[in-house]
């Protein structure tokens, strides 16, 4: 009904619309906006004193919600650089817990896309990412951090495949090694991962496969966001796979929700797909985070 | 500024490129003629001549000038002819090379090079070689070079004024403790070198002269014979006054027993349109003798020609 309608929309703006939702509900009888709580069956639930009672922890969530919900209006809204530029700077403030955004980002943008974030940040923050990035962490992550932002790589098919297999055992030795020296601070690694196109990587994890007999990804389990940066490299379906099997579980935990917004927000490719996120959203999701979310899907739009 | 001097009216590419032709045929080259037009055509114009050459006649003009140049006239007037990104793009992939292989090619171009410059090298660099630069970069250097020069070629400094005085102060104090426990290949070292912009290393390094006395090339010249320390200081150089690491290479190179004319070559053929009438001031600043006079007793011929026309000799 219109009334319903018009105040989804009013609820739809970054920051509610209050004019709009005082005018309806000043302008609706008591009837009108009984049946406004029972079509808005998410938010309000059936009191056994007789009334559509707004749900207790839909109060708390409803805060939440319009967060996630501005969040994900704002994030879409943004210019992609500016967007990422943004999720840079935030994930590097926050710490370690959140460097796997930054390889995210790094990693699974196109070269131009990665080049206009680092323009975007230099408008944004007036430094360049790498020199943040490297003057702020401090820990063994910041080599590998650092080489992922300044690459531009090279996006042609041409692979050279013995490069490509002595770059695997390279990298196999490096994590045999990995009680002499962490792997992540391992030059040779770094370089491989940092420089070479994701063909040519996608290669070098093809002949992992068949000298170890296990996949890259198995082996560097226990080591973090270097997993994470073969993953988003080499097969980035799984990645994004596994961080929204992460969000879409009913107790999953706020950093792991705000990594749906970010990647359905982010990932065209993946909304396209068919059916897997419509109908774990369906399940999982509330309110208007949940249709804008839908929608999102739907339009298979950036 | 640029020495490049362009006439007030351009012709026509097409009429540039039909004259190019022209110098072809025949018995022998016309390299007056190839002087005349191509070292007064800026980069933009350039690149039109070559469209309209590939079209009139179904041939790369560079081909074209392989087939008819040789030795140093040939690799000036070719270098020259490049648009800016794909010189250094090509200049770049030569450093890599075995026999060619050259640190201090792939830090000048890193160092000197505008932040959006540099960026169209690599994209260049994509085109040309199907490869990233930086990958060829870390592929063909190991240890301290590697350390030094993927990061290098790999930034995307800010090119902002701003500068951040109390990063100065205590960025300037690392450097300071750093050398003076001679540990040149130091990750900190690399980070501020590599990373930091042109503005904020400039006062980083004004206020380490200020507090400790010395300029830092001073303090990095410890080991005379160090290789690696020779590359930092002139990275330094580049990055903070490039018109005086130009002057020097170029006296290196006209000073020599004979002449290093790859070296002579490329900074004519790169700075004739960015900064070549700095370097000639700081040249006759230096040396007391103008770099035109320099260069017409070190070299002879048509080579000569081309590089006296490239830095401003002449008329149009």
């Amino acid at each position: 009904m219109a009334d319903l309608e018009a105040l989804i929309k009013a609820f739809s703006g970054i920051g509610v619309d209050e004019n709009s939702l005082i005018s309806i509900l000043a302008n609706s009888n008591h009837e009108h906006k009984k049946s406004l709580r029972k079509g808005y069956s998410k938010f309000f639930i059936e009191d056994e004193n007789g009334f559509e009672r707004l749900h207790q922890s839909t109060i708390k969530n409803l805060k939440l919600e319009f967060k996630r919900f501005r969040d994900a209006v704002v994030l879409s809204l943004l210019h992609p650089w500016e967007r990422d530029a943004r999720l840079i700077e935030k994930a590097m403030k926050k710490g370690p817990r959140h460097y796997s955004v930054i390889v995210e980002i790094a990693c699974t943008r196109s070269s131009n896309e990665l080049l206009g974030a680092r323009k975007a940040y230099h408008s944004l923050f007036d430094h360049s990412i790498e020199e943040d990035l490297a003057s702020h962490i401090k820990g063994s992550e910041r080599k590998l951090l650092v080489a992922l932002v300044s690459a531009y790589r090279y996006e042609g098919p041409k692979v050279n495949d013995d490069v490509a297999k002595s770059e695997a055992e390279i990298l196999s030795n490096a994590i045999k090694n990995a009680d002499k020296r962490k792997p992540i601070e391992d030059e040779d690694a770094i370089m491989i991962l940092s420089t070479r196109s994701k063909p040519h990587l996608q290669a070098v994890y093809e002949h992992y496969n068949k000298i170890c007999g296990k996949t890259i990804t198995e082996d560097l389990e226990a080591e973090g966001i270097l997993k994470d940066t073969v993953e988003c490299l080499c097969t980035p379906a799984t990645y994004f796979t596994r961080v929204l099997d992460a969000a879409l579980t009913v107790d999953a935990d706020e950093e792991s929700k705000k990594a749906l917004t970010r990647v359905i927000v982010t990932q065209k490719e993946l909304r396209e797909k068919e059916g897997y996120v419509p109908n774990k959203i369906q399940g999982i999701l509330t309110g208007s985070y949940k249709d804008f979310i839908l929608g999102l899907v739907a339009r298979g739009e950036n | 500024m640029a020495t490049l001097k362009v006439p007030a009216h351009v012709p026509a590419p097409s009429e540039d490129a039909e004259q190019l032709r022209k110098a072809f045929e025949g018995w022998g080259t016309n390299e007056q003629l190839i002087i005349d037009v191509l070292a007064h055509r800026n980069a933009a114009q350039r690149n039109l001549i070559r469209i309209s050459y590939g079209e009139a006649y179904g041939e790369d003009l560079l081909k074209s000038l392989d087939k008819e140049l040789s030795s140093d006239f040939e690799r000036a007037v070719l270098l020259f002819t490049l648009d800016p990104a794909e010189r250094d793009a090509y200049l770049a992939n030569e450093a890599t090379k075995r026999f060619t292989s050259s640190n201090w090619v792939l830090m000048e171009i890193a160092c000197t090079r505008s932040s959006y410059e540099l960026f169209n090298v690599r994209k260049a660099y994509h085109a040309r070689y199907k490869k990233s630069l930086e990958e060829d970069v870390a592929h063909h250097t190991t240890g301290d070079y590697r350390k030094l020069l993927v990061p290098l070629v790999s930034a995307f400094r800010y090119e902002g004024e701003e500068v951040n005085m109390t990063l100065a102060k205590s960025e300037a104090k690392i450097l300071r403790d750093k050398i003076s426990d001679k540990h040149y290949n130091d990750e900190e070292v690399i980070r501020i070198l590599t990373t930091r912009s042109k503005a904020q290393l400039n006062a980083t390094l004004n206020h380490y002269n200020t507090a400790f006395g010395n300029a830092i090339n001073k303090d990095l010249k410890a080991d005379p014979n160090d290789e690696f320390l020779k590359l930092l200081r002139a990275a330094i150089k580049c990055l903070t006054v490039p018109e005086k690491y130009f002057e020097k290479l170029l006296r290196q190179a006209i000073v020599k027993l004979g002449t290093d004319e790859s070296a002579l070559t490329r900074v004519v053929t790169t700075r004739a349109e960015v900064d070549m009438v700095r370097i000639k001031e700081e040249y006759q600043r230096r040396n007391s003798v103008t770099l035109e006079k320099a260069i017409a007793g070190d070299t002879s011929g048509d080579y000569e020609r081309m590089l006296l026309a490239l830095i401003g000799c002449g008329d149009v």
